[in-house]
């Protein structure tokens, strides 16, 4: 099907709502087309194309709603969708929460388009695996990697005249490099709207370059460190912390957020007061689409999260605003949090004893409670002291909540871009150095 | 393992509707349509004929069709009723000795043929890259057979209004009993699947599986505590039938906790749950150290599908899922001499055929007969899960049967069998064994979970945790997680009960692969007794 042009969306949506006999109608017309080379051992394994385009509509008879998706578009498919979510509404029991679609918003379109991502070739995508197996191969390193770039596609419309219709593009590469005795192990990840400023040949440098220094690894005994930790290691941590700020959670009394007798958070200071994350369709470093799906095409704003230290926004759903006299908005789509302007090189020059975590890995809760996670650092764990890399060390397991690492904060470096692979987000992520991160013990895995 | 999908799905909207691998919402009466056989013969044929005739030297082809549907709830209200389905054509072929891959949703014999031939300009494009041929174990054709999962009822064929009633029965008994929330949801399954290959073989099989997990809350406003008890039921390849409670099912374990086999009595397990959950409000923290650990089957299936569920998937062994999932501690040279994995009570096998288990069919996704085999036999490493293409490097004539994609647009790779621990050969009932624990601990349910990329060093929690001293269960503690470091961990096992208490767990969302592909597996067990292993305290504060 292919990347529909808005004039071609608008027409099959028109021709949807056109159709409905329900009291309302809500309607999504989504389509990408996903490009990806996968390899290992320093051979292409996979690699393949993937286009798939789909309509989903929404109809409500009062408070009784029913839901059907079809990937055909033809008149007497549409047809066919609209009766068949007519059907399910009909036998649906009555949903005491259903909000009525919303009504015609403003969108402000965000640059989520890039003509040379989406312009990308099966070639492209081979020559890519060819830079980083060749030099892989020459040095006696072995790649194992995946890029995967894609445009698609969204539109939205309503039986109240709402409208929508934007085009997004994005790369994401990850490649894995090992010594060939298995005893080193480096990564690297990119996240970019556009391809251009993709350059393969620099990035498999930093996985070489951190497999060859990984290959001795020291044990350290487990503890509390200071962590440098790159945006990639941090990304998750946070990433996780961040579905603790659902309102009714809160109000509920299940999540961090929740106030001791009963109540939320809102409006208190829980960070260090150097910790600032908004979110903000229209950055130009990680912009997304200027409205939320999940919540029935409510627009997305420029909402401060956390500011100085301060929360200063909690995620209402529509329902629950309602019920809690608040506003509801879109679900934010990215996360950008301000740093310094230190890499995380000079990060590394200032620190006098400390542990550079490349990444971490297989995040898991243990208590929502206190958001306290576990996982392991993987492909490149190192030694620092005196502002020098000194040894790699192998792998620890960490035990931390990022609410306490937040507060633990002795120095913020210069965001960069990271999703995909290490966030559900878009995200501007600086590196951290952090105090006493708790490390509960040694991992053997390289 | 990753639940991500689920948790998105159960959040709704128009955007989940959108989720490809979930394909299409349809009405819930075509979940009860099959498409007919000679149909899919005839499509079969056509994409075989087309990619031979292309230059093929091999081909196979997967016509499927995959029905889902949802039921989600939470207190006395229904969030979702959806079904989906989402059908097509996979189509893998070798050509200059390499592997292609083209899918398609048109199911016309041009459509098809057309795709295989798509799979064949793939294979010959990337022969260029290939450092050395396929080399694929041989299947005999079978010819015309079909395999269905022995359900008794359809779990498709049962009304919307049952369920939702069944689901809302279950809320108002957790809430009765004291819950301050529940979230409870029915997740059914049906894989319609037809294989077809140039080795002779037309296989029609008709998978079913049904997942009804609930998620009960207690909140203690005045101190600002919360605490979760999860449901103990497993998902499993069974229809609605084990929603309808049978006695025989129940086990009363030491201490009082009550699991289930396979049939689950999800009303009285939301009633435990809510009393659980307020009870796990004042339970004593644990004090970390080492402890002798008495895990349940429905905690120790996680701890097996980390530990050696996935370090003996021979892909991960080689390094094909290096930049994903990882590697594995279990290299080939651990094989050759016969590693000491476990101590000699432990004997892991891998299978798709134990009944009711998520991962049982009648051959695999391509072509093989499915079978039973050790991976540990009394302690000693001995074997890896392998596909065909696999099957030389360890010197096996034939492939065990691991090939699955977890649709027909997703191209088959090797995927993890059940992978269970067998019972112990001496009479031993999970009361006997508690008998001689003096400083210990018991695990039931499976909670947070974390592995690293080599399957060494493991996290595990838990749903309930009891305090064992000299022999008896003294009561509840909390905060609960063990590390462990595999081969010691599965070293300190020394005593594993009898078959009588073999009972399985499993998970929905084993995920792997890039792009990511999700498929459903179960593991099975007695309880099992480790000694000495390192338990942390998980309490913190936020201040």
């Amino acid at each position: 099907m292919g990347i529909f042009t808005e004039q071609e969306a608008k027409t099959i949506l028109d021709k949807v709502i056109k159709l409905s006999k329900a009291d309302e109608c809500s309607a999504s017309l989504s389509g990408s087309i996903t490009g990806n080379i996968r390899y290992a051992l320093n051979s292409v394994s996979t690699s393949g194309i993937v286009d798939d385009t789909q309509l989903a509509v929404q109809v409500a008879f009062g408070k009784r709603v029913g839901a059907a998706t079809i990937n055909e578009f033809d008149d007497a498919s549409l047809e066919k969708v609209v009766r068949r979510a007519e059907e399910l509404a009909r036998l649906a029991p009555e949903n005491p929460e259903f909000m009525p679609a919303i009504e015609k918003q403003e969108y402000k379109p965000s640059e989520t388009f890039s003509a040379k991502t989406a312009a990308i070739t099966p070639d492209y995508r081979a020559e890519v695996a060819a830079a980083c197996i060749e030099p892989c191969k020459k040095d006696k390193l072995v790649a194992a990697g995946f890029l995967s770039d894609n445009q698609s596609f969204t539109a939205i419309a309503n039986s109240k005249g709402n409208w929508g219709y934007q085009k997004s593009a994005g790369v994401d590469f990850t490649c894995t490099v090992r010594t060939d005795d298995g005893r080193g192990s480096g990564w690297v990840a990119r996240n970019l709207r556009d391809v251009e400023a993709f350059d393969a040949k620099k990035e498999i440098a930093i996985a070489m370059d951190k497999a060859k220094r990984s290959a001795e690894a020291k044990a350290l005994e487990p503890g509390k460190y200071t962590v440098i930790l790159e945006p990639a290691a941090s990304a998750g941590l946070i990433s996780f912390m961040m579905f603790g700020f659902d309102a009714r959670q809160s109000d509920e009394g299940r999540s961090f957020l929740s106030k001791k007798g009963g109540g939320n958070k809102l409006g208190e200071k829980l960070f260090d007061e150097r910790v600032t994350i908004y979110s903000d369709p229209w950055d130009k470093d990680a912009a997304v689409v200027p409205w939320d799906l999940q919540n029935d095409g409510l627009p997305r704003e420029r909402l401060d999260i956390i500011n100085k230290g301060k929360v200063e926004y909690l995620q209402y759903s529509r329902y629950w605003a309602e019920q809690k006299k608040k506003k509801a908005n879109g679900l934010p789509g990215n996360l950008i949090m301000l740093g310094g302007d230190k890499s995380t090189a000079e990060l590394v020059k200032s620190t006098k004893k400390g542990i550079l975590v490349t990444r971490t890995w297989y995040i898991r809760l243990v208590d929502p409670q206190t958001v306290l996670l576990t996982g392991l650092t993987r492909d490149g764990t190192f030694y620092i002291e005196d502002g020098e890399i000194k040894h790699p060390i192998k792998n620890f397991r960490f035990n931390e909540s990022p609410v306490i690492m937040l507060n633990n904060i002795e120095e913020l470096g210069k965001p960069v871009r990271v999703g995909d692979d290490e966030s559900p987000f878009v995200m501007m992520i600086p590196p951290m150095k952090i105090r006493d991160f708790t490390f509960t013990s040694l991992s053997d895995a390289v | 393992m990753d639940r991500r999908d689920f948790l998105q799905f159960a959040g709704a909207g128009l955007g989940a509707l959108l989720l490809p691998v979930y394909g299409r919402a349809i009405a819930a009466e075509e979940l009860l349509t099959t498409v007919d056989v000679a149909t899919k013969k005839r499509l079969a044929d056509a994409a075989l004929e087309a990619a031979k005739a292309d230059g093929a030297t091999y081909c196979d082809v997967r016509i499927g069709r995959y029905l889902r549907q949802f039921v989600v709830t939470r207190e006395d209200r229904v969030e979702n009723v959806v079904n989906t389905e989402s059908s097509g054509v996979g189509i893998r072929v070798i050509a200059n000795g390499t592997w292609g891959f083209a899918a398609t949703s048109d199911t016309t014999t041009a459509g098809v043929a057309k795709a295989a031939r798509q799979a064949v300009t793939i294979a010959k494009a990337n022969s260029r890259l290939q450092a050395k041929p396929v080399e694929l174990a041989p299947v005999k054709g079978v010819g015309e057979v079909s395999w269905k999962t022995p359900i008794e009822k359809n779990s498709m064929a049962v009304p919307i209004k049952d369920k939702v009633d069944l689901l809302l029965a279950v809320n108002a008994a957790a809430m009765k009993a004291g819950a301050s929330f529940i979230n409870s949801t029915l997740f059914l399954v049906n894989e319609q699947k037809y294989f077809a290959s140039t080795d002779g073989s037309y296989i029609d099989q008709d998978v079913h599986r049904i997942w009804a997990p609930m998620t009960v809350t207690a909140v203690d406003k005045e101190s600002g505590k919360f605490r979760i008890r999860q449901g103990l039921s497993d998902p499993r390849g069974m229809g609605f039938e084990y929603l309808t409670p049978k006695a025989a099912d129940k086990v009363t374990l030491p201490g009082g906790a009550v699991v289930y086999g396979n049939s689950y009595d999800m009303v009285e397990d939301a009633v435990a749950a809510a009393r659980q959950a307020k009870e796990k409000l004042k339970a004593r923290s644990v004090k970390p150290g080492k402890y002798d650990l008495m895990l349940d089957p429905s905690h120790l299936w996680l701890t097996i599908h980390e530990s050696v569920g996935h370090p003996l998937e021979l892909d991960r062994v080689l390094g094909y899922e290096a930049n994903y999932a990882g590697t594995s501690f279990a290299t080939l040279d651990k094989w050759k001499e016969k590693f000491q994995y476990g101590s000699e009570k432990v004997t892991l096998f891998a299978d798709k055929i134990q009944p009711t288990s998520l991962g049982a069919v009648g051959y695999d996704d391509e072509g093989v007969k499915t079978q039973r085999w050790d991976l540990v036999s009394k302690g000693k490493l001995v074997n890896y899960q392998v596909i065909r293409d696999q099957a030389h490097i360890l010197g096996l004539k034939e492939s065990q049967g691991c090939c699955y994609a977890d649709s027909w647009s997703s191209v088959q790779f090797q995927r993890m069998a059940n992978v269970s621990l067998a019972p112990g050969e001496d009479k031993l009932s999970p009361a006997d064994m508690i008998k001689d624990i003096e400083n210990g601990i018991y695990i039931i349910g499976d909670g947070s979970f974390s592995i690293d990329q080599q399957r060494y060093n493991a996290q595990f929690g838990g749903q309930l945790f009891y305090e064992i001293k000299n022999g008896k269960v003294t009561e509840m503690i909390e905060d609960v997680a063990y590390q462990i470091r595999t081969p010691e961990f599965w070293n300190a096992c020394t005593a594993v009960c009898d078959k009588s208490d073999y009972r399985m767990g499993g998970s929905f969302f084993d995920g792997k692969g890039q792009p990511g592909q999700v498929s459903a597996v179960s593991h099975g067990s007695s309880t099992a007794r480790f000694n000495g292993i390192n338990v942390i305290n998980t309490a913190r504060s936020l201040g």
